[in-house]
């Protein structure tokens, strides 16, 4: 069995979406290829740690940590959100019909070693630091992304 | 049919039971059979997507009272 490689690029930072990306990956991942996941803009506050991490940072950027979601629990839905309501509303019924959680998911990424890779321009522009993001990722760029597109024969843009 | 391990993925909604399958693949050797319970209706089309791209070959399937189950041989 030769060994495919699959990439995702996770742009949206919506519930609904990084769910979707999650449950490809794994599934992925489970199939037997090597999978990449790229996080840029609105994905990267899927990786933000819950707690609140104190840093020496401009005006802006504390405007940004503090209106961005911190993480896979404070994420909104991208359509139907009102305010945060929707998602809570899609969370609890997930619950009931025993769907894979987020957080569950992230987890079990890590579990088969996908590669998760925060792009560090887009973190520059959020001024989210390393240190608010989860432990185990990578740090690149789109010359690292494209290299492993480039090898793999799935690329999605969520 | 007997399988060399049984895994229940009974109530586990899509990825796990694909994602479970797998890690319970590991530990088998070529040759040896899956034998996976599940309640995911999607699994009668996706087991054995995930068999024929992982090199897997389902020997045997039934579908029960909702339960599926799969008979898989590691390759």
């Amino acid at each position: 069995m030769e060994n495919n490689k699959s990439t995702l690029v996770v742009f949206s930072g919506d519930l609904d979406k990084a769910i979707a990306s999650f449950i490809i990956a794994t599934g992925s991942a489970a199939m037997g290829n090597q999978v990449t996941m790229f996080f840029t803009f609105w994905g990267l506050n899927i990786l933000r740690k819950e707690q609140y991490v104190p840093l020496q940072k401009s005006f802006m950027d504390k405007m940004f940590a503090k209106m961005l979601p911190r993480g896979p629990e404070k994420l909104g839905i991208s359509k139907m959100n009102f305010g945060g309501l929707g998602a809570k509303m899609m969370k609890y019924t997930m619950k009931k019909k025993n769907i894979t959680t987020l957080k569950e998911l992230i987890e079990m990424a890590k579990e088969l070693d996908i590669k998760m890779v925060a792009c560090t321009m887009s973190m520059d522009v959020l001024g989210i630091k390393k240190e608010e993001l989860i432990d185990g990722l990578e740090y690149a760029g789109v010359a690292s992304y494209l290299a492993e597109a480039n090898e793999a024969n799935i690329n999605l843009f969520i | 049919m007997n399988g060399d391990k049984v895994l229940d993925a009974k109530g586990l909604s899509c990825p796990m039971p694909v994602v479970r399958a797998k890690k319970a693949m590991d530990e088998l050797k070529s040759g040896q059979v899956l034998e996976l319970h599940t309640t995911d209706s999607g699994a009668t089309n996706d087991i054995p997507a995930w068999a024929k791209t992982a090199g897997h070959l389902v020997k045997e399937q039934s579908e029960e009272n909702g339960v599926y189950k799969f008979w898989i041989q590691k390759g």
